[in-house]
């Protein structure tokens, strides 16, 4: 079979030199005991919400399936400790907005559900039905089902498959440890959706600011068996942010372009991060879905930055407690610094797809005032989708849609390099989210017109 | 406590660049040419620099004041339009007549545009050619430099070309080092050099425009049968090239836009000295492709990631 591995990644546009700060990226991750209560909200994945299975006062232990839905796009959620269930209510997310999550008292002894038990799996199908048994997220931080994703349409011809270690934002080290701490599982479960899904060739590809995690993989892969005869091979990208973004991921690995609102299918792709991939070879082996994740904690106001593995549902409160901090944290961010997001409140859980959690003290929790633009240009040598960043901000405060769509501001997928870069500090992120949204607005309005319009029709 | 966490949308850590740092180092790189100036044309050069900086900075708050808007003064971008006007003048001119030169650049050309980042044409630029069209005696009387070599005269030597003078010309090598008749800033190609050396270390301005505009003013100066090495050292082509054509405000913002207005600028310097009436066509040329970057912009846009490739 021709097979075609590129020995250094393709060329990519723009990007920002962020600084790295892995202070963690050397330390073994520590694991959280149980808290006194997780807070498990019905939506912490892209798609439909989840019903609750159980009810006020049911006991509950580690794995249990405690909610789903019907609908294809979503993930079930599980008992992430062993306790009773002490309430069902609304519970804020990340964004602000509402859900209803179940409340969790722990009783401290991590009992294991008996439905926890290995899958059998003989099938593309078996495979698929499995994953979307464990509740399996994108846990990169996009929360997209992973069933979903690896439920490849049949007029696509997927070819390659991307294991997602590039960890671009500063701070966070959760998937360099994976690679180093479970470096077999990473290759298992690479293995393992190559396989099912057929396809002919894994690159995993990780930045060479972790070169431990290089090694490791790479020795892994010496023996024949584990790298299906040398089909599975590491790439070492350049360390530049945001490497790790799904479409620049793809160019630098495989120098093809996904299509504006095209997926990595389109492109002969499936990319997958590498705590997933791990965790669909741990899930294989053990049956144990979804209930724990590792995320960093770190940060200006931490005391000591770790790695945490922490049940999921546990409220920032406990896990800053356990972790220690330096000074009241003044802003908190859940993701990276440069596309995580503020929280509200510390009384918000922890999700599948959370994989930092950023404390920063007073002097970094404030942001410098914008001053005007002077067309400097670095957002634009800076954009990774080469758009035009500062233009698309002047469209959005003039809410001037058919400018902002003959400029693919929905392209734009808000990696905040323009806004990182910017020396006029401005918001442009913010204001091209802002755009999105009123493209978004018009297109909807648009449809309804449209099918009124099909109704009317109709109706003569 | 919750009411305490600040919430502010991504990213959340910045690069750490601010326009004052920019314009910092812009002043910095303008620094070897100011004391080339000096060294040259003695204390009046820097009388002249001086009188423009607190000119223009305080014109610009000045009017920033009557129009209720808030200070920039703090950006230091005033004050490299009031160094980049004393540059663009000789120095024996009366500062009362420079300094109408720096308030039509801050005043009419940058603030009552909107300020920083608004203005359409180099203000700096409009400072000169407003002060040409003014005083044309007075912005064309040039003086000796300190070390004048024997037989020297006070024209430029764009000048005496144009003229026909039979007076002798400098060398390469007195042109590069700034003995030579000319504006404050413009003659030591040396100093200039240095300055562009140190805003591409920092990163300030990328080499393409700079690059382009020398590159195709030699080219055309070798097609029309001019010396390509005197038309570089000559005027004001390295100063105009390195610090007036790059403002980022009124150059474009994409590399094919700033090839295209960068080889504009060299085509028209060139035809401006040799058919033009002007000895120099430097300011001309790149007010003129200054008027054309919306133009230039709107054809030179980046091709959107994946958009071709998806019409396929």
């Amino acid at each position: 079979m021709e097979l075609n591995f590129p020995s250094t990644p393709f060329k990519t546009h723009g990007g920002a030199a962020v600084p790295h700060r892995k202070n963690t990226a050397q330390k073994q991750s520590v694991s959280m005991p149980a808290p006194s209560q997780v807070v498990i909200p019905m939506s912490m994945h892209v798609g439909a919400p989840c019903v609750p299975l159980v009810k006020t006062g049911d006991l509950v232990t580690v794995g249990q399936k405690i909610a789903e839905s019907p609908a294809f796009v979503s993930a079930p959620i599980h008992a992430t400790v062993s306790g009773k269930v002490s309430g069902i209510k609304k519970v804020m997310l990340p964004g602000g907005n509402y859900t209803d999550a179940i409340i969790i008292d722990s009783d401290g002894e991590m009992t294991v559900s008996p439905d926890v038990k290995p899958p059998v799996v003989n099938s593309l199908q078996d495979f698929l039905s499995a994953l979307k048994e464990s509740g399996l997220v994108g846990l990169g931080g996009a929360g997209f089902p992973a069933h979903v994703k690896l439920n490849v349409p049949k007029d696509k011809k997927v070819d390659t498959l991307i294991i997602n270690c590039a960890e671009c934002e500063p701070y966070l080290t959760p998937d360099n440890r994976e690679a180093v701490e479970n470096t077999a599982s990473v290759v298992e479960g690479a293995g393992i959706v190559k396989k099912w899904l057929g396809l002919e060739r894994c690159i995993i590809a990780i930045e060479n600011n972790k070169p431990d995690a290089i090694a490791a993989i790479k020795k892994e892969l010496e023996d024949k068996e584990k790298s299906q005869n040398d089909t599975i091979r590491v790439l070492p990208l350049r360390a530049t942010y945001p490497q790790g973004a799904e479409k620049v991921l793809i160019k630098a690995c495989t120098d093809r372009e996904v299509g504006m609102g095209k997926l990595p299918a389109d492109a002969g792709c499936i990319v997958m991060n590498i705590t997933s991939c791990a965790f669909v070879a741990d899930y294989m082996r053990t049956g144990m879905p979804l209930v724990k994740k590792r995320l960093t904690v770190d940060g200006s106001a931490i005391k000591e930055p770790m790695n945490v593995v922490v049940p999921i549902g546990t409220k920032i409160s406990d896990v800053i407690a356990f972790v220690g901090t330096k000074t009241e944290p003044r802003k908190i961010l859940m993701g990276g610094p440069m596309m995580g997001m503020a929280v509200p409140s510390m009384e918000v859980p922890i999700l599948k797809q959370n994989n930092g959690l950023l404390c920063f003290d007073e002097k970094d929790a404030h942001m410098l005032e914008p001053t005007a633009c002077i067309r400097c240009g670095r957002c634009v040598m800076g954009c990774p989708m080469n758009l035009m960043p500062a233009r698309l901000e002047t469209f959005s405060k003039a809410k001037d849609v058919d400018q902002l769509i003959e400029f693919d501001v929905m392209n734009c997928m808000e990696c905040g390099t323009c806004a990182f870069n910017c020396p006029a500090h401005r918001p442009l992120v913010q204001a091209i989210r802002l755009g999105k949204g009123l493209v978004r607005a018009k297109q909807a309005a648009d449809k309804a017109k449209a099918q009124k319009a099909k109704e009317a029709e109709g109706n003569k | 406590m919750a009411e305490k966490l600040i919430v502010s949308s991504s990213p959340h850590i910045k690069a750490g660049i601010t326009t004052r740092k920019i314009m910092l180092d812009v002043i910095i790189a303008l620094i070897p040419a100011c004391i080339a100036s000096i060294i040259y044309f003695g204390w009046q050069a820097a009388m002249l620099l001086v009188v423009s900086v607190i000119t223009c900075v305080v014109a610009e708050y000045i009017c920033r004041k009557v129009m209720k808007r808030d200070n920039t003064i703090g950006d230091l971008s005033a004050v490299v339009t009031g160094l980049l006007v004393a540059m663009n003048v000789p120095s024996s001119l009366n500062p009362f007549m420079m300094m109408l030169g720096d308030v039509a650049a801050i005043v009419v050309v940058k603030q009552m545009f909107g300020g920083i980042g608004q203005n359409f044409v180099n203000p700096a630029l409009i400072g000169r050619i407003i002060l040409m069209n003014s005083f044309p005696g007075p912005m064309s009387s040039w003086t000796m430099t300190n070390y004048a070599i024997d037989g020297a005269t006070t024209a430029t030597p764009l000048g005496i070309v144009k003229m026909g003078l039979s007076d002798p010309l400098p060398n390469y090598l007195q042109m590069f080092l700034g003995n030579r008749g000319g504006c404050l800033g413009e003659t030591c190609g040396l100093a200039l050099l240095i300055g562009f050396a140190y805003l591409l270390i920092r990163k300030v301005i990328s080499p393409v425009i700079p690059l382009c505009y020398i590159g195709t003013a030699a080219l055309m100066s070798a097609l029309l049968g001019r010396d390509v090495l005197f038309d570089i050292l000559a005027g004001g082509l390295l100063l105009g090239a390195i610090f007036m054509a790059t403002d980022y405000t009124t150059s474009p913002i994409t590399i094919k836009g700033q090839v295209i207005y960068a080889i504009g600028c060299g085509v028209l310097t060139i035809l401006i000295r040799k058919f033009g009436a002007l000895p120099e066509g430097v300011s001309y040329s790149i007010i003129i492709m200054n008027l054309l970057v919306p133009l230039i912009e709107r054809g030179t846009r980046p091709r959107t990631f994946g958009k071709e490739r998806a019409k396929k």
